[in-house]
């Protein structure tokens, strides 16, 4: 999908030598409609033998009854070990204790900032807790130029709120995915800490179909934090000024109290049900998985590799940027496997632009999120007890 | 008796087409607005249930649906109004025997509306950038603050408006252009002979004439706006605080966005009926103000 069809295309020659009675095919689709055209494959079944799913697909593919268990697979096998690969970003590929797909890539958002401005602020490195997060905020809001922010967090992208309410100990679904838990004191806690910044307007009211140019918005100093993912590490080094390269830096998200969890996103490989050539579609999950193609694949593409030893090649140790990422990887925490997730994850975010605008308190907010969630669930919790009681 | 038959026979093709890809998919959506159909329900036939009229009693109680019909409103009432005005007034300015190089503006005028929405609303979304935009900066010039056009909640269904109306005008315009030039030179020279104004020209000669096509441009603009979805979909995605969501807005979250297609399906059905009940209404008003 998206660019890694592209770039995947390039790892098949070798493929291929090494198994010169396997031909693979690559299709490649474009993010805004694969979704769409997976579920139109499932429905005419025409699904392929292996495809990359982002990882929060893999939950309502495993619901369309689609995909292959992998577990005995990966048993046999002496490539994909699991132990290897970070266990937040594993833990996406599990539902219902049956693993499901093999993280390819991986991706989690934290902070990019402006080392020359929190030093200006008074700030020789990037906060470890929120509290000091909050301290430098302040500090450079005071400092900054009329329109200028400490940070941005456009109003409608769920990824930010989504990142703080994970470093919360309270899941975010509750009874197994059957109701709403924002009404937590850790989800409640979240929407303060990011209301909060926004009601102190050291983050701009914006949606991020208004910032049509973050890069160099950032490279001017109007925003001083980003939080953001991987994929801008290539575009901050292309798009600012090479005497700016030394002014910026990434971080991993601070925690409540000292560094803190972040989104378990990226995706993963995964076999088809339906599909006649499973062995050798597992031998090219097995090819894709091999650290030094992985690597191949992050000098391609930029793509973080979610295995630990694929991290010790020369490109990934001897760069500043992306230790950061590989820090808080250890830390990333998957999101509740219902099928259901990305609508509510959507409607949690409209709900807390709404209280960020101030037409909502906290209070009402999680009420309304909750409210909300339980009524998307309602389908799930009748399937749930219709399970349950055509086993008894 | 073999005429009947032949005129049948004539006929099949185009009954068989309808049939296939109108009237079956249009009983099957209605089938499909009286189920729960879902994601789950394509996994396993077995996961569907009937659920009558649900949806619709659902979505009548859903704030959502009512703000979005709300929006759809707002669009329609301000939208079809300023876009008639505009064909209507550039009609007449083409039309006039003082215009130049007419060929020329109508070729100009037309060019929105063979342009691709994206690409254009990539452009119109730096015009009214609120930090970097053309519209601000004129406004600054003037002295006026800047408006956060496609930010605030309170301008951002304008800005779609203006938009909207930017993009369709020249369609109209071109079908009132034709109009105004099927009027009899005639009726004029009449006119100017007793005295009248050009007001009173346009008044009592030009509107009356343009009747029929007034009707017309009226009953595909009011239907076509009540379909607003590219607008917001590619300036705002519906925000901000989804003042942008229109009804088609909804139907396309619902359907494609979840799958959810009962629900898509019960919009639909929503803004059919919606749609009918106000042409219908619009085309017995002209009607009756039609002397007998």
């Amino acid at each position: 999908m998206g660019r890694e069809g592209e770039a995947v295309a390039l790892l098949m020659p070798a493929f291929e030598r090494e198994h010169p009675d396997i031909h693979v095919e690559v299709q490649e689709l474009p993010w805004k409609a694969a979704h769409q055209k997976l579920l139109t494959a499932i429905a005419g079944d025409t699904t392929p033998d292996v495809a990359q799913l982002g990882n929060t697909w893999i939950a309502e593919l495993q619901a369309l009854d689609t995909l292959e268990p992998l577990q005995p697979w990966v048993d046999r096998s002496a490539v994909v070990q699991p132990a290897d690969y970070f266990a937040g970003i594993w833990a996406t590929n599990r539902i219902g204790g049956a693993l499901y797909g093999i993280p390819w890539y991986v991706d989690t958002r934290l902070l990019f900032y402006r080392k020359d401005l929190l030093k200006a602020a008074g700030f020789d490195a990037p906060p470890r807790d929120w509290t000091e997060w909050s301290r430098q905020l302040a500090a450079l809001q005071a400092r900054a130029a009329p329109n200028h922010y400490a940070i941005l967090l456009p109003t409608n992208e769920f990824e930010q709120l989504l990142s703080l309410a994970l470093q919360q100990g309270e899941p975010l679904l509750r009874d197994g995915g059957r109701y709403g838990n924002f009404e937590s004191a850790g989800f409640k806690r979240a929407l303060t800490f990011y209301v909060d910044i926004v009601k102190r307007h050291e983050a701009p009211l914006l949606a991020n179909t208004e910032v049509p140019n973050p890069w160099t918005e950032f490279g001017r100093g109007v925003y001083a934090f980003y939080f953001s993912g991987p994929w801008n590490i290539g575009e901050f080094r292309q798009r600012l000024a090479p005497s700016q390269q030394d002014d910026w830096a990434t971080a991993p998200l601070p925690g409540p109290h000292g560094p803190g969890a972040g989104i378990a996103s990226g995706s993963s490989l995964v076999i088809f049900r339906h599909s006649p050539r499973k062995a050798q579609a597992w031998l090219l999950i097995e090819y894709l998985s091999r650290p030094q193609v992985q690597q191949q694949f992050y000098r391609l593409l930029g793509d973080m590799p979610p295995r630990r030893s694929a991290w010790q090649g020369d490109a990934l140790r001897r760069d500043p940027a992306v230790q950061a990422f590989r820090d808080q990887l250890e830390r990333v925490k998957p999101t509740p496997p219902v099928p259901e997730w990305e609508r509510i994850v959507t409607e949690m975010q409209l709900v807390a632009a709404e209280a960020a605008h101030g037409q909502l308190t906290v209070e009402q907010a999680a009420a309304e999120i909750d409210r909300r969630a339980d009524a998307i669930l309602a389908k799930r919790r009748w399937m749930l007890d219709r399970a349950h009681g055509q086993r008894r | 008796m073999n005429r009947t038959r032949t005129a049948w026979l004539f006929l099949t093709p185009a009954l068989l087409v309808l049939g296939v890809f109108f009237i079956a998919p249009v009983i099957g959506a209605l089938g499909l607005s009286l189920t729960d159909y879902d994601l789950y329900a394509l996994a396993d036939i077995h996961n569907l249930r009937f659920v009558g009229l649900h949806n619709y009693w659902d979505l009548l109680q859903r704030p959502l649906f009512w703000s979005a019909l709300g929006n759809t409103f707002y669009f329609v009432a301000v939208g079809v109004p300023l876009s008639i005005g505009a064909s209507l007034g550039t009609a007449l300015l083409l039309n006039s025997p003082l215009a130049r190089m007419k060929s020329f503006y109508r070729a100009v005028l037309f060019a929105p509306v063979v342009t691709t929405v994206v690409a254009v609303a990539v452009i119109w979304r730096y015009l009214f950038n609120t930090k970097y935009g053309l519209v601000n900066y004129g406004l600054a010039e003037l002295g006026v603050h800047p408006v956060d056009w496609l930010g605030d909640p309170h301008w951002a269904m304008p800005t779609i408006i203006a938009f909207a109306v930017w993009k369709n005008f020249g369609y109209n315009m071109i079908i009132f252009l034709a109009g105004l030039q099927a009027i009899p030179p005639e009726l004029y020279e009449a006119a100017r002979i007793d005295g009248a104004s050009a007001p009173r020209q346009f008044w009592h000669i030009t509107l009356p004439m343009l009747k029929p096509t007034m009707a017309l441009v009226m009953v595909l603009t009011v239907a076509g706006y009540f379909q607003l979805f590219a607008e917001p979909y590619v300036m705002t995605e519906g925000g901000p605080l989804q003042s942008t969501v229109s009804v088609l807005y909804l139907m396309y979250d619902d359907g494609f966005k979840w799958w959810n297609l009962g629900v898509a399906s019960a919009v639909a059905f929503m803004l059919f009926g919606v749609i009918l009940a106000i042409t219908i209404t619009m085309l017995r008003l002209m009607r009756r103000r039609e002397p007998a």
